[in-house]
């Protein structure tokens, strides 16, 4: 039986596979970062495209999380045993985009065979992260999210707040916290992802630039800016409010969510995708979605907020036809329906403009408020050369430093403005590292 | 009178030598190679491009005041780590040597958390010590001590240090509780007959005879403490707050693993193979002067 099959095998392969287009499916290997139920959606899409067509069967592999994909991809690559594609978290996409053997960027793969692809059809403030400085886009967006606020509308109640109308601007937000706190609630806000949330966006929302040269997007010769004194004055600010736990630091990443889920804070600012987390967390109350408070007295505040999460970087160096595989699989995760589910069952953004609309007209906003914050929030107005994105190569380290000096001012232990100019101060001589070894 | 077999063949002895020859060789001559040849290396992080920049990757790490501080971090850590982790592992070791009933379940129990893997100990001591949800944490606020890892410098490095020792203390313990098995009860014996307490026992017979285990477990620990305990940083405090637990081998993972900036962390795994040489060479040459085998 096993030696008639084989047998067959190489009669198929002595009359070649060119008399046999439609058996020979050519494989596309995924790299993703995934996990749990995120990751069961990655293969659900996966097994929709292959089960689409024909001639192209792409393998969804999880390779852990965010740096241990993107390192595990680039040791592939110099081992050349790369996967087609990879997913990389935005921070990077320096990394990536300076990697110019490596990377196929996406714009050009679509040209190349005669894809339709128009970068019209995705939302700007997506696609301007991974765009490069003459307009093409180099890879495709996959899960991106941007950080909003979220409440306890129970404990705003108790409060005599109304839990219908967050606190909009910072000044707000902190008489909302005294009395929350009056009414017994032991902290005002968290935030969950400091540097992303309070240094990074708390400036595109503020049109003030976080380094030169367009945040970096203009050239690999960028310098950090984002110890301006508004950048000191919120940051001692929240310093401050340290002290009297109207704001409480509940450690880097999303470890603060603890602080919100046990009814501890009152707020909680993170991303948008941790709203599924949030709902299935917030058993004993009711929690709303708002926008990030901004400063008043700050001109043309709020501008927009930028995004997180992951693209989908194509790998260079395979046979050429199996690109154009990539290709239609790229179209086919842009089909307004599948990603307008993408982004209901996630809380990503979508991506496209098309899908926005076909969730709006599901209903799907009615059925779950606050769901839309995101993507009001980022298309409030549009992005400016501060509120496009950031592109600093050795940006995963530059956010540790970030990390390590805000702790600084939380612990007490130094001034805001010490500490931003020594993570600007560390993180200039870290990019002066990323640009010389990318001349 | 010295027996010594000399052997006639020429290359028999060489033959012999040669399985552990090639492990040498390929487990730590070649990785070694390589890390002092990328550590003169500037590359991006596809290997794309790269160029040679002499020593700059050590300077560069000299010029920063955070890296050299972590000089002083390491030490006391690993002090610290040896230090507990060998005296507590000695003092379960002959109260266990003194049990008769059940000895061998309380064996079994204080071998098995060396079985656990550090990132998943590191996950255990996260939950256990989160200040909000933490069952430590818990406890440690109804006794009045306020305990936040998450900002507290002092709490994090105690955190690291226990993680650390409780995680070593087993496999000392398997080794101090055979070099107690192997001393000749007669001896024992004859010291109490001779009215010898059980301190001065401990002291004057115990001690020295155990000396070639401290030795070894001294210098297995020290080796341990300054590379083995990256993944319990990695899993517990991810080198904060703002620096408290970033210890020399950290970073090394940190910058190499995570950051992709290879050259630094060959460097720093360059400095830090110099200093773990130069320890061992100090341990053999003095203190090894008073083991007695």
């Amino acid at each position: 039986m096993l030696s008639k099959g084989l047998s067959a095998v190489a009669v198929i392969g002595a009359l070649g596979i060119g008399t046999l287009p439609a058996q020979a499916q050519t494989e596309i290997q995924w790299w993703h970062a995934m996990g749990g139920e995120l990751g069961q959606k990655v293969d659900a899409l996966a097994k929709g495209f292959n089960e689409s067509q024909k001639d192209f069967k792409v393998v969804a592999i999880y390779k852990g999380n965010y740096t241990e994909t993107m390192t595990g991809a680039i040791a592939a690559f110099r081992a050349k045993q790369h996967p087609h594609i990879v997913q990389v978290f935005e921070v990077g996409t320096a990394t990536m985009m300076a990697a110019k053997g490596a990377v196929y960027p996406v714009y050009k793969l679509m040209k190349d065979h005669g894809l339709p692809f128009d970068p019209k059809d995705y939302l700007p403030s997506v696609t301007g992260y991974y765009t490069d400085s003459a307009g093409n886009m180099l890879s495709m967006p996959f899960n991106s999210s941007t950080p909003v606020m979220y409440y306890n509308k129970t404990q705003f109640k108790k409060a005599g707040l109304d839990p219908e109308s967050p606190p909009k601007t910072w000044p707000e937000l902190e008489a909302a916290a005294k009395k929350l706190q009056a009414s017994g609630v032991k902290c005002g806000f968290t935030t969950g992802w400091q540097s992303w949330v309070q240094i990074e966006n708390f400036s595109a929302w503020h049109n003030v630039p976080i380094g030169t040269k367009s945040n970096g997007f203009d050239g690999l010769d960028t310098v950090f800016q984002f110890n301006s004194p508004l950048h000191v004055k919120h940051i001692a600010q929240l310093g401050e409010w340290q002290k009297s736990k109207i704001f409480d630091y509940g450690g880097r990443r999303s470890d603060s969510a603890p602080k919100f889920y046990t009814q501890e804070c009152a707020m909680y600012m993170n991303s948008s995708a941790a709203y599924a987390g949030v709902k299935a967390n917030a058993k004993d109350f009711e929690f709303g979605v708002g926008m990030l408070p901004y400063w008043p007295d700050v001109a043309g505040a709020p501008q927009n907020s930028i995004i997180g999460g992951a693209t989908l970087w194509v790998l260079d160096g395979h046979a050429k036809d199996t690109y154009k595989g990539v290709g239609a699989f790229f179209n086919y995760l842009a089909k307004p329906d599948v990603q307008a589910k993408w982004h209901q069952d996630t809380g990503y953004l979508p991506i496209t403009l098309a899908s926005y609309e076909l969730t709006k007209k599901q209903g799907f906003y009615d059925q779950n408020p606050g769901t839309d914050t995101s993507i009001k929030q980022m298309t409030n107005k549009e992005p400016t050369a501060n509120s496009k994105g950031l592109r600093f190569g050795n940006f995963v380290q530059i956010r540790d430093v970030i990390n390590e000096e805000l702790e600084g001012v939380w612990a007490g232990k130094k001034s805001a403005k010490d500490a931003l100019d020594a993570a600007v101060g560390r993180g200039n001589e870290m990019l002066r590292k990323f640009e010389e070894a990318n001349k | 009178m010295e027996k010594r077999v000399v052997f006639r063949s020429a290359w028999l002895p060489y033959a012999l030598l040669a399985p552990q020859l090639v492990i040498t060789a390929v487990f730590f001559v070649w990785p070694a190679s390589q890390a002092l040849y990328q550590s003169v290396l500037l590359e991006d992080a596809f290997g794309l491009k790269s160029q040679f920049v002499w020593a700059d990757n050590f300077t560069a790490l000299f010029r920063n005041s955070d890296y050299v501080s972590s000089f002083g971090r390491t030490a006391v850590f690993s002090i610290l780590v040896a230090g507990l982790a060998m005296g507590i592992a000695l003092l379960l070791a002959v109260m266990a040597d003194h049990v008769i009933r059940g000895a061998t379940t309380y064996k079994t129990f204080l071998i098995w958390p060396y079985a656990v893997a550090p990132a998943v100990a590191g996950a255990l001591w996260v939950f256990m010590f989160n200040p909000r949800i933490g069952i430590v944490a818990y406890a440690m606020h109804s006794f009045g001590y306020d305990w936040n890892h998450q900002i507290k410098g002092e709490d994090a490095f105690a955190l690291i240090t226990v993680a650390a020792v409780w995680k070593q203390i087993s496999y000392n313990f398997v080794f101090f509780l055979a070099g107690l098995q192997a001393i000749p009860k007669s001896l024992l014996e004859a010291a109490a007959i001779d009215g010898a307490g059980p301190g001065k026992r401990f002291r004057s017979i115990v001690l020295p005879l155990i000396s070639p285990t401290s030795f070894f477990l001294l210098v297995v620990n020290i080796v341990y403490a300054f590379f083995d305990t990256f993944g319990i940083v990695h899993a517990t405090t991810s080198g904060g707050p703002a620096k408290a637990t970033e210890i020399l081998v950290y970073k090394v993972f940190n910058d190499g693993f995570i950051g992709l900036d290879l050259g630094s962390s060959a460097a720093q795994s360059v400095i830090l193979m110099t200093i773990v040489i130069l320890l061992t060479v100090v341990q053999f040459k003095y203190i090894e002067r008073k083991v007695a085998y």
